[in-house]
């Protein structure tokens, strides 16, 4: 094996019609099928011819199905980089793309450095040697403006929490290492302090993935759907958060029969809001259809605004769709609270719903509107807010190394009690070169440098 | 002066101390002809520092020269006068041992062993000149007009080029230790083409041990155990001395802050740049002001001699100042001094003008070792003066090239520092320089090496027979454990475990895997007659290798990824001015090094991603052509 195998999304950024997620090298077929189920369970990754198109689903660690997919596999060397290449065709936008691609790195997959898959093309000869300088040309600008954007976004002038996060590490490193190597001089390492330092490092980075969180669904939006059996206001829903007459409002139970899309600010907050048509058994067509998609739809939503009738009460409906919404992200709302016949308690609600957010109010009357929309932003912006306020961007590549980072810490503080010094000393240093992947720094210098600046050693 | 021709040799090394005797035996015993030239016969193997050889990264490097077949291991155990274990309880890649060294016996042992050794020719001498034809060396010429021809010369001249000692503001020339500096060679190097530099170094003052206070010290003693360095020599049953520990205070403190105004590394009068893990007393004194008190050692230099070694000083203080400060501490209020404590500074020749094989770039059949390399240690010194002994030999017998690797030996790793690092201060190997240190053991490098010191061949019968029946019986031992399970059923293994507060078996496991927990350890094996050996090493090895497996396993991977880089090659005739897109920087530095792989390009300061990625395309361009 020359290489190890790489992936990343190889469209541009952008909502598009399709993203395609690329992985390369000699493993990937097997490593993609680990989290992709086919519609038809023989067509397995594994067994499937070269140039095959294969339908199915991504699926997470637990078996949640995140996309549905269209994979593509080439078989070595009869593709663009001749290794073996899958492409995973996910639906438009550049979220389940990403998420696509962050399952399929925890598979065991590198992200691929810029331009690695041309790079790649040309050192296994599928290019040929006149397109070199294009290839360099190529790789050049890609990886500086990488580099550049990278440095940009972490380290700039905003960047305090990352720069006392490496400062902590370089220290934790100064610590073991000089123990070790100075024992005269250091003596053993002061695992308080050693430990004290650790924590603050995860801490700061767990403050970055958030900030980072924060700053992707700022930039990229999210997507919220709404559902509920028939009539009870979903459309009505719709077009009060839109503030138009987008969807069709009827007393007709079965008035949506397709998804209804439309893009609005929640606070600040991008968002693909959907209506779905009302569930339930139906024997029309037409209806049957949209049902269907209606719970694809719910499938594909990051948030879910599940909506019951005041005036009907709970119903076997109710529970069946509720059932079926298979998402953490899930708010109640109780719709039709203006009229008299009220039949929903808040027994009956907590019984059903138990955590889950729950509001009571009137899409007519524009009660508990407002409540809503600081629900949705609480939800999704989940955790502290950054004391000092500042977003950080922070690209895939950061939030790996910072996730590598985070591993080896986590396995340290386990292992601090139990293993040799020199062993821990490996971790330690794992996590400080995975922040050095960010900054492209090598910090091996500066570690020692750091050992002999606020260590006295000296023979 | 007449020149007269006063015969050939395969192989010429210039300097007798620790990189030049072990260069001068690798080529002698593979088989060259061999001249070994010093200035003096007392500088032979001199430790002019501290007396101790070993520590962290250093033990490996001894117990790696050992393995390959080297002098040094052998040497100190027959003339080491303490031994111990240091950072235990620290993992076993960085537990070393360390001896203190009777530093006239080991001079004489070496003696002995150099002057006994067939093919080598000792000769008291200063040389001159190196000459060279054609970019490749010829022949030497000594000061009383000796012209010596020759295939290959091992400059192992330490700190003797252009020698200076300064005590206070006095100031002259002069090699360690007051004896005679290389004047001519430095400049001689210099007018072949190298680019020099100039380091500093220090040493402490030594004081008579019949003047101290012993009483308010605290005794270090050796450890009571059978510790040697080479996996060859005999128990060593002689007694061991102490050291002892004492400290300054604030009294010798403000002695030094009142007398900076003549110190020379304050006053200018020193220039070289000096190692920061070596730092004078004075400048730890000014650079760490908040520290009331530093420790001292008081280390025996010799059975036979009186004077002792005071680690932790070392000045270049006025000798009065030395004085007063010396009597300001605890025990050594009446000491009297036997050597003055002095800064030497000396030429070096810029490390990136080597080879990994230690030729020089610029003079075929050029080598250079040691201290003239920039670096510092005897330990260091001798493995240079071995990978260069051993080349300039197998240059003369046209053989391959030796190079080893930095995840082979800690060897490998002080070269390739060496090569492709900002060398800006008398380079010191620590264990952290080596990113594959659980690889690198000192336990283990017979294991990694003697295969390879018996291909080149270094490694003779005897040395070669103890290693094979050493592997045989790991190896042995080794299957027995791994094929050795037990079952959650079995009772003899469910009652140990218990007694020893470990957890119960979930599966069928074998002695190999229940190894691996902290509360198990060999001795519990032994005492239930569940292992077969009790050779102390193959149990040591046994305990290392099931215990720290993951670690073990996961650098082992780190390696692959690694020589994938290592083990593509750069051409020797690249032109990076032609390679397109390459920044102005690396291909200045690039340039400079010439290294031999990407993978020891992409360790180059300057060299970023993209470069690589760019002289990637480009080596398959010209290899497609
Ligand atoms: N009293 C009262 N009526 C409401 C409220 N919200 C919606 N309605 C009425 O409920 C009926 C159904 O509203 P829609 O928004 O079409 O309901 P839907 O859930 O989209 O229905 P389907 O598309 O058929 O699934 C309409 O007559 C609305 O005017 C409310 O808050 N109070
Ligand atoms: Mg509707």
């Amino acid at each position: 094996m020359l290489y190890d195998d790489i992936a990343a999304i190889a469209t541009p950024p952008g909502e598009g019609g399709i993203s395609i997620v690329r992985l390369s090298g000699y493993n990937v077929i097997s490593k993609a099928n680990k989290i992709f189920k086919a519609y038809k369970k023989e067509k397995e990754l594994t067994n499937q011819a070269a140039y095959t198109l294969t339908l199915g689903w991504i699926i997470d660690e637990e078996g949640n199905i995140l996309d549905e997919v269209l994979v593509t596999i080439m078989r070595s060397p009869h593709s663009y980089t001749g290794e073996d290449v899958v492409e995973i065709n996910c639906h438009g936008g550049s979220i389940p793309a990403r998420r696509c691609l962050e399952e399929v790195l925890k598979t065991g997959l590198r992200l691929a450095e810029p331009g690695e898959f041309t790079k790649r093309a040309f050192l296994n000869g599928r290019l040929d040697v006149s397109q070199a300088e294009a290839v360099i040309e190529i790789i050049r600008s890609k990886t500086d403006k990488g580099l550049k954007l990278a440095l940009n976004q972490l380290t700039g002038k905003n960047s305090l929490i990352f720069n006392r996060l490496e400062d902590d590490l370089i220290r934790v490193n100064a610590m073991v290492e000089a123990s070790l190597d100075f024992p005269d001089d250091v003596g053993d390492l002061d695992t308080a302090e050693a430990l004290g330092l650790i924590n603050n490092v995860l801490i700061n980075i767990d403050k970055l993935l958030l900030a980072g969180e924060r700053a992707n669904i700022y930039r990229e939006g999210i997507d919220i759907a709404i559902c509920g059996k028939p009539n009870v206001g979903k459309s009505s829903l719709l077009n009060a958060l839109l503030k138009k007459e987008k969807a069709i409002v009827t007393n007709i139970p079965g008035t949506t029969r397709d998804v209804i899309e439309d893009f609005i600010n929640i606070k600040g907050i991008p968002v693909r809001l959907r209506d779905t048509a009302g569930i339930r058994l139906t024997d029309d067509l037409v209806e049957r259809i949209g049902v269907e998609r209606s719970r694809q739809v719910i499938l594909d939503a990051e948030l879910v605004i599940f909506i019951l009738d005041v005036e009907t009460g709970i119903t076997v409906e109710d529970k069946e769709i509720f059932k079926a919404i298979d998402n953490n992200n899930v708010i109640v709302l109780v719709n039709k609270e203006d009229v008299e016949a009220k039949r929903i308690t808040d027994g009956e609600l907590t019984d059903l719903f138990g955590d889950t957010k729950i509001i009571r109010g009137s899409v007519k009357e524009d009660i508990g509107l407002e409540e809503l929309e600081k629900t949705i932003e609480d939800l999704v912006l989940s955790g502290d807010v950054l004391y000092d306020n500042e977003e950080i961007m922070i690209n895939l590549r950061q939030k790996n190394a910072l996730l590598k980072a985070k591993k080896y810490l986590t396995d340290t503080l386990v292992l601090i009690e139990d293993l040799p010094l020199d062993c821990i000393g490996v971790d330690v240093w794992g996590a400080l070169e995975a922040i050095g992947e960010i900054t492209g720094k090598s910090l091996k210098e500066e570690v020692i440098d750091r050992i002999f600046t606020e260590f006295c050693i000296g023979k | 002066m007449v020149i007269y021709e006063a015969g050939a040799y395969d192989v010429i090394v210039i300097g007798a101390g620790h990189a030049g005797c072990e260069a001068a035996l690798a080529a002698a015993r593979l088989g060259c002809n061999t001249l070994l030239i010093t200035l003096s016969m007392e500088g032979i193997a001199l430790m002019p520092c501290n007396p101790s050889i070993g520590g962290p990264a250093k033990a490996q490097l001894v117990r790696e020269i050992d393995a390959l077949g080297g002098e040094m291991g052998i040497n100190i155990d027959k003339a080491n006068l303490q031994v111990r274990t240091i950072n235990t309880g620290k993992g076993p890649a960085v537990q070393a041992i360390r001896a203190q060294a009777d530093k006239y016996e080991y001079h004489q042992v070496m003696l002995k062993t150099l002057l006994t050794e067939r093919n080598l020719h000792v000769l008291m001498a200063e040389v001159e000149e190196i000459e060279v034809s054609n970019y490749k060396v010829t022949s030497i010429i000594t000061k009383t007009g000796a012209r010596f021809l020759t295939k290959a010369i091992v400059v192992t001249s330490g700190t003797y080029l252009k020698g200076r000692i300064i005590v206070g503001d006095v100031a002259f020339d002069g090699g360690p230790g007051n004896q005679f500096p290389a004047v001519r060679l430095s400049d001689c190097l210099k007018e072949l083409g190298f680019t020099m530099g100039r380091f500093k170094t220090g040493t402490p003052p030594r004081i008579d041990r019949k003047s101290v206070d012993f009483s308010k010290m605290v005794e270090q003693p050796g450890d009571d155990m059978d510790l040697r360095f080479s996996y060859i020599t005999e128990p060593n049953q002689r007694e061991q001395l102490s050291c002892w520990l004492t400290h300054s205070n604030t009294k010798t403190h403000a002695l030094v802050m009142d007398n900076l105004d003549r110190a020379p590394m304050y006053t200018g009068a020193i220039t070289g740049k000096g190692p920061r893990y070596c730092p004078s007393f004075e400048d730890k004194v000014v650079r760490f002001s908040h520290k009331d008190s530093h420790q001292l050692f008081i280390e025996p230099e010799s059975r036979t001699t009186d004077e002792m070694y005071i680690q932790g000083l070392n000045t270049s203080l006025p000798e009065d100042v030395q004085i007063q400060v010396l009597h300001s501490i605890k025990g050594l209020e009446n000491v009297r001094i036997i050597r003055t404590g002095y800064a030497i500074e000396y030429d070096y020749i810029l490390p990136s003008q080597l080879k990994l094989t230690l030729e020089t770039k610029n003079i075929a059949g050029l080598f250079t070792a040691g201290q003239i390399n920039g670096t510092s240690g005897y330990e260091e010194a001798a493995a240079q003066g071995l990978i260069a002994g051993i080349n300039a030999a197998l240059q003369v017998q046209e053989k391959e090239p030796f190079v080893l690797k930095r995840n082979e030996a800690f060897i490998g790793v002080l070269i390739d520092d060496l090569l492709t690092g900002e060398i800006d201060e008398p380079y010191r190997l620590l264990t952290s320089r080596a990113e594959y240190r659980l690889l690198l053991r000192q336990d283990n490098a017979d294991l990694r090496l003697t295969e390879i010191g018996r291909k080149i061949g270094l490694v003779d019968d005897y040395r070669w027979q103890i290693f094979q029946q050493k592997k045989a019986e790991l190896e042995e031992e080794i299957d027995h454990l791994k094929k050795t399970t037990y079952t959650p059923a079995d009772n003899f293994m469910t009652d140990f475990l218990k007694q020893k507060d470990s957890a119960a078996l979930k599966d069928r496991t074998s002695l190999w895997d229940i190894l691996k927990r902290p509360e198990i350890t060999v001795n519990d094996y032994i005492n239930l007659g569940l292992i077969n050996t009790q050779t102390p090493s193959i149990l040591e090895q046994i305990q290392i290798q099931s215990k720290y497996e993951g670690y073990i396993n996961k650098q082992a991977d780190q390696v692959k990824k690694f020589l994938k880089m290592e083990n593509k090659k750069i051409p020797l005739n690249i032109k990076y001015e032609e390679v397109m897109s390459l920044s102005n920087e690396a291909t200045h530095k690039l340039n400079q090094v010439r290294p031999t792989s990407i993978g020891q390009a992409s360790r180059l300061f300057g060299v970023n991603p993209a470069d690589i990625n760019v002289l990637l395309i480009y080596l398959e361009k010209e290899k497609r052509k």
